[in-house]
């Protein structure tokens, strides 16, 4: 069976991707954008995205984090963008796919921490309640797309 | 690209002593969520090691819980860091000891 991402002969990547699951993707920049901009460094997931470069230094990690945050921000925000223009696109440039890389891990990260997932996680784990169950069905989709988006950019 | 002349500067003689700079050293951490096979192309993509490296590396971060990714002087580890976060990677920076 051929995979969602493939590279193609004629430079860049083809992609066969389903309607329904292109709807699922245009919903991820809204959401991404809303948690890039938190500085909420209560929230787990803007921890997690925005991690201390110290690990026993909070001074150090601050002084860190003023220096690199705006550039980590405007390079997840460009990704995001990249995502959103592409993403009914049935062909994209190795440029073009790297942004979505990032912008799938991204949403997986966001995803990951608010389920708060384990290496062992399954479906049953959310079962129950529609919000958790319907975000661990896109967490799962997204880590499907990704493992292809890295083996087709490896390939 | 504007050149200027070499300016001429005293080196300090001071008696301060001089205490060689410990290296630094990146960690990678252990998360639930990033795959395994991401962590293999990201370590390939800005470290430019081997696939085998990579993946001895990324598989130390699964099993041990973290891995020494990178070392150097301070602000070359700094610069490692912000890539790897960038990356969605948990990575920390210490002096190496």
């Amino acid at each position: 069976m051929a995979g969602p991402v493939k590279r193609s002969r004629r430079g860049g990547f083809d992609l066969r991707i389903s309607g329904p699951e292109r709807q699922v993707l245009e919903t991820l920049p809204e959401t991404l954008r809303a948690i890039l901009v938190s500085r909420d460094t209560a929230d787990p997931v803007v921890r997690r995205l925005y991690p201390g470069a110290y690990l026993e230094d909070e001074a150090a990690s601050r002084e860190f984090d003023e220096v690199v945050h705006d550039d980590l921000l405007e390079r997840r925000l460009a990704a995001v963008e990249t995502l959103e223009r592409t993403v009914r696109a049935s062909h994209l440039t190795e440029d073009e796919l790297v942004d979505w890389l990032a912008a799938l891990n991204d949403a997986r990260l966001v995803l990951g921490v608010r389920l708060a997932v384990t290496e062992e996680s399954t479906a049953a784990d959310f079962a129950g309640d529609d919000e958790t169950e319907g975000a661990f069905e896109l967490y799962r989709y997204l880590s499907y797309l990704e493992e292809n988006v890295v083996s087709a950019l490896a390939g | 690209m504007a050149q200027t002349a070499p300016v001429e500067t005293e080196r300090p003689t001071g008696d301060e002593d001089v205490v060689p700079d410990l290296p630094w050293i990146v960690i990678v951490w252990n998360d639930p969520i990033n795959l395994m096979s991401y962590v293999v192309y990201v370590f390939q993509k800005l470290f430019g090691y081997p696939r085998e490296k990579a993946t001895t590396l990324m598989l130390d971060v699964h099993h041990k819980g973290r891995a020494v990714v990178a070392e150097g002087p301070r602000e070359k580890c700094e610069f490692d860091v912000a890539r790897l976060h960038a990356h969605g990677l948990w990575a920390t920076m210490q002096k190496d000891r």
